[in-house]
This record gives structure tokens, sequence and C-alpha cells, in this order.
């Protein structure tokens, strides 16, 4: 009773005019940024933070979820049109989301996934709702240890749930953490890896790296690709699916919705992980798995509902526990930070506005999404006309504008281009970059709290074992060493048969 | 060059991010380690590049069947190089110069030098893009861009 009462007194923040439109601006910059190849989520947010720093939190928070789940709609669309997944999330529609348009059904497809995804986005709202305070109520009982376990946990789940090498995942996830370690020691006072470097005395700021890894790496390994396709444009007719479409994407539609939730709460590219798993479950539940691959409406429905469903999950341990699972959540929590807001289990009851505000604009986004995916989609697919020789110099101008305007400081300019460096060199070299920004919002609190665990306990390492919570924490992540090591690998089965591996 | 192309990719980058976490140790030794119940500024730092250390060794040792340099491909390389010398000297203009100047010279080099795109085309994109995002960055979301000596 109590959340209702207060959904409706967020539904009174999100329905102000001011905060109905940054959620549809959000929503449209996200559409159009799932949909270019090259500007992912990630470094769509990226770029639109420094444009949040004059706004309240909550327009501000509010404007970047609707970049996230927006671009998490419009990935589908050039995956089903044009066989370009607009970001990762969207690699299992392409599979049969591109069959079903070279059948001539690109409408049913674009109006399940738009379908699925509204309906995933709506279900995990809910679980949202009632999941966050909980979990913020319960994690009140942590202090450092428990802190120290679960970043662990995290950061090895993270490594044990992707999509290549574990130690390749672990390597980067480490980079990203020691990259956390530049600047000023905040425990000491210690000046560290700034090779005397003033600017680099605050840190190396998310934004550059993220913007760099993401945005100018993807310009550069995409630096040949100057396909002229012309993507199918459907009128709005032929986007009505037929009853048969409607019958067959229901389950796939739930079981997407909850399972991608509770992907999305756990660490890790989720949004990704969890349209594999989905694709995966989908084909072996099929009566008839050979249609797989030609065009079943089914791996359009479960794949595009579970990334939007992970999508919502991911504010879960974000909004109640102050920790990001991936690195989207990581620079939304950096918005948070900028606007003078702590994150952690004390956000909801200190900041109900911003919390049950943000809920009700999920609502409303997930409907704005709707409309603009069905109606609109035309509009949105000219987009996608536009040579990508005018379109990524365009893109590289917003990197450096976007970096710049962050501490109007050139050096996180510079910092771009190295991570760019250096993400075009890790993605060709078959590693993903995604846990170095992870790790590098990590590791502030991972140091603060492993040195507080020690000092509590004047140096004892039991402290993380004499403590319930930790203790199964740090129990989970032996498990989880265990599992992943190579004459338990038999366990781990299940991570061939959902496509996390290869065979 | 043939015989560095013809190596493992992941014995490559595995001994690259060895020789990284070598040169964080190498570093860390100047920072104080502190002991286990005041861990100082270095304590950290050093076990993370002793972990570094060992997944580089693992990564080096199980990269016996990765892909070799040269069946990765590199074709794009050469463009590459023009748009991160672009954008670098983009990063040099910035404050010298000004942002509208800037981008203009950014999108002229990639649009018409890079891309051999023609001239209107691509000083109609260069000025419409550079006054266009000056407009919405400076006057509606009120973000300071810099100003070169022309006032641009």
């Amino acid at each position: 009773m109590e959340a209702l009462q207060n959904l409706l007194h967020g539904f009174a923040i999100g329905l102000t005019p001011s905060i109905l439109v940054y959620a549809f601006i959000g929503c449209v910059i996200g559409t159009l940024v799932g949909m270019l190849p090259g500007v992912g989520p990630l470094a769509g947010i990226s770029l639109l933070l420094p444009a949040t720093f004059g706004l309240n939190p909550v327009v501000g928070i509010i404007l970047l979820a609707g970049v996230y789940y927006g671009a998490m709609y419009g990935g589908s669309t050039t995956s089903i049109l044009m066989r370009i997944p607009g970001e990762a999330a969207s690699v299992m529609t392409c599979v049969d989301g591109y069959a079903m348009t070279q059948q001539g059904r690109a409408g049913p497809a674009l109006a399940i996934a738009a379908i699925g995804s509204f309906v995933a986005g709506t279900v995990s709202t809910v679980g949202l709702m009632f999941l966050a305070p909980a979990l913020a109520e319960f994690a009140l009982r942590f202090g450092p240890p428990e802190y120290t376990a679960l970043l662990l946990f995290g950061i090895f789940m993270l490594a044990y749930m992707s999509t290549s090498s574990m130690s390749k995942m672990l390597a980067m996830e480490v980079v990203g953490l020691l990259l956390g370690m530049i600047g000023i020691d905040a425990m000491t006072g210690h000046t560290r890896f700034t090779f005397g470097v003033v600017s680099l005395g605050d840190g190396v700021g998310i934004v550059p790296v993220v913007v760099g890894l993401f945005g100018l790496s993807e310009i550069l390994l995409t630096a040949t690709d100057n396909a002229k396709a012309r993507p199918a444009k459907p009128s709005l007719s032929q986007l009505v699916p037929t009853r048969q479409d409607l019958l067959e994407s229901v389950a796939p539609i739930t079981r997407g919705s909850l399972l991608g939730f509770l992907i999305g709460t756990i660490p890790g590219s989720a949004h990704v992980i969890s349209s594999f798993i989905s694709y995966g479950l989908e084909k072996k539940l099929s009566a008839h798995p050979e249609r797989f691959g030609k065009g079943a409406i089914e791996g359009v429905a479960g794949p595009e509902s579970a990334n939007n469903a992970a999508a919502t999950g991911a504010f879960v341990p974000m909004l109640a526990l102050g920790i990001p699972t991936g690195p989207i959540t990581a620079v939304m929590l950096a918005a948070l930070i900028v606007h003078g807001i702590t994150p952690g289990p004390t956000l909801i009851q200190e900041q109900p506005t911003l919390f049950w505000g943000f809920v009700a604009s999920m609502y409303i986004g997930n409907v704005v999404l709707l409309i603009l995916n069905l109606p609109m989609i035309g509009l949105f697919v000219n987009l996608l006309r536009i040579p990508y020789s005018y379109l990524y110099p365009c893109i590289i101008c917003f990197c450096l504008v976007a970096v710049y305007c962050v501490q109007n400081n050139v050096v996180d300019v510079w910092i771009t281009l190295v991570a760019g460096i250096a993400g075009y060199a890790l993605r060709k070299l078959g590693y993903d970059v995604a846990p170095i920004a992870l790790g590098l919002v990590l590791a502030p609190m991972l140091e603060l709290s492993v040195r507080q665990s020690l000092a509590m306990s004047a140096g004892s390492y039991s402290i993380f074992i004499e403590r319930p919570i930790a203790l199964t924490l740090i129990l989970a992540l032996a498990l989880l060493i265990v599992f992943a090591t190579r004459p338990f690998r038999s366990l781990s089965d299940w991570r061939k048969s959902a496509g996390l591996m290869s065979e | 060059v043939s015989r560095i192309l013809s190596c493992r990719s992941d014995r490559v980058s595995g001994a690259l991010l060895l020789l990284l976490a070598l040169f964080v140790l190498w570093q860390n030794l100047s920072y104080p380690l502190g002991n286990l119940a005041e861990p100082g500024a270095g304590f950290v730092p050093l076990f993370l590049g002793l972990a570094l250390a060992a997944v580089s060794m693992a990564i080096i040792f199980g990269g016996g069947s990765s892909r070799s340099l040269k069946v990765i491909g590199w074709a794009e390389a050469p463009r590459v190089v023009l748009i991160l010398a672009a954008f670098a000297g983009a990063a040099l203009a910035l404050e010298r110069v000004g942002y509208r100047l800037t981008i203009f010279g950014l999108l002229v080099f990639l649009i018409g030098v890079v891309e051999r795109k023609p001239v209107i085309p691509t000083a109609t994109a260069a000025i419409g893009f550079s006054a266009l995002t000056y407009f919405v960055f400076v006057h509606l979301l009120e973000v300071q861009l810099p100003r070169g000596p022309l006032g641009l």
C-alpha cells in the first residue's frame, strides 16, 4: 500500500510538463542512439551527461534513463531491417528478425519487438518498485566487510557470466581497477600514478574513458564500413501482427521479461547476456527448434523482452545499494554524484522524489517508446539513410565536445584519445572493454571498503568470515571460482547451451 | 613485421598486459604499503598488479590456439591513423582556436580529405554542424565552450 502511495507521488512528479518533455527527449535520443551503429547506449549517455549538469537531478536522471531504455527499443530496428545490431543486446534479434524481413514480414517483427519491449519494460518496473526499497532496507546492515565481499563477488560474477574468455575479462577488470587507483589516495593523501600531470590528481573520469573505449573505438573499428544499404520502410498497416504471431509471442515475452529482470540485477553485461540466454531458452522449449534462424517470431519476442527487462533490472542494485552492475549504470551513478546525491542504501529514503519520480517516469517512458517505435518508425528509418561517411565525423565531434564539457579540461580529450586507441586494439584482439569502465567506478569503493575492513579488525582477514552476510557472499564467490575451474567445467555447460561460450 | 604478425594474438596481448603489470608493480614501489591494520596507498595497487600479472600469464599460456595477428586483419589501419591524427589535432586546437573553428576544420578534414566528398556538401556539413552544435550547447544547454582569438 505504501508503495502505491509512493508511486502516486512519483506520478505527480513524473507527469509534470518539464519531466514529460525531458522523458520524451530522452526516449527520442535513446531510440536514435540505439539505431545508429557505433553509438550504443553507453556512449549516448556519456555524450549527454554534460548536458544534464545544469538540470535538476530528477530531470537529469530521467533524461539519461530515457536514453538507456530508448536505446534498447531502438536497437531492434536496425537488427530487424538491416541485420546490423545498433547495440550489442540486439545481436540475437538479427537472426530471426532479419529472416522475417527477407520474408516480407518486417512489420510484424518490429511490432512484436516493440510490444515485447513495452511489456518487459512495464513488468520489470513493477519489480524495481517492490524489490529496490526492500533490498535497500536489507543493505543498511552492510558494513565495509560486506561491501568488500559483495564487490569481489560482483567482479568475479561479471567474468563468469561473460561471453568471452574469463581470464581476459578478469584482466580487463583489473586494468579498470588500476585506472581507478590514479590520483590522490583519499585515506593518506598520497598522489599515485599521475606522472606529474596535475589534472590527474582528481583521478581519471569515467566519461572520457567510456567515450574513448566505446564511442571512438567503434568509429575506428568501422572506419572502412561504407555500406550503402537502403533499409525497408514498413507502413503502419504492415505493422499489425497476425493473431498467430501474437499467440506465439505471449509465452516468450513473459519468460523473457522475468528472466531479463532477474539477470539484470546481477553484475555483467546483463542486457546482452539475457538476450542470448532467452534465445537459447526459447529454442530449447520450442516444439519446432528448426524454425529458429529462419524467421521464428519467438526468436524476436524473447530476446527483445529480455534485454529491456534487464535494462530495468540493472537499476535495482544501482538505486538500492549504490553499486553499478555495468558501465551504463556506473555512468548514471556518476551523474547522481555530480548533482551532490550520494548513492547507497539510504538513497530511496533520503531522495524519495528522485526514486519514485524515476519509477513513474519509466512507466511513462515505456508508453512513449511504444508510440515512437510503432507509428513513427518510418520517420526514424530515414536516419539510417544518412551516408556513414557524413555520420561518423559528426559522431567524433560529439565525442570531443561531450568529453571536454564535463570539466572544461582538454586533458580529458587526450584521455579519450588514449582510451580510443586502447579500446580499438583490445577489441581487435578479442577483449570485452566494458569491465574496464566498471572497474574504474568500483575501484574507489573496493579500496575504501578493503582498507576500512582491515582497520576495523586490526589487520585480521577473519573479519570477512566472521560476519554472516560477508561469509555468505565469500562462500558464493568460492563456489563460483570452483565452477570456473577446469575439473568442474562440465557443470558450466549451461553457458554453452545459452550461447555464451563457443562449443 | 611479418614475424610479429605471425604471433598468436593472445600471446602478444598477454605479454603486453604482463609488461603493464610489471610497470605498475615497479611504480608502486614508491608508495607506502603500510601494514595490515593500517594499509597504505600502495597496498591495493600491489594486489592488483600481482593479480594482473597472474591473469596475463594465464592468457599467455592459454593463448596457443588463438588467431595470429595477421589473420585478424588490419585493413582499416591507415584510415584509423588519419582519424586519430585528426582527433589529436582537434585536441591541440580546441582551446587555441576555439570550438567552432576546430570542429569546422575537423569535419572538413574527415569528410573532405579522408572520405573525399565534394567541396560544397563538405563545407555545408562543416559550417552547419559547428554552428548548430555551438548554438545548442552554449545557448540552449548553457555549456561553456572555448572561443579562440577571433571570437569563434
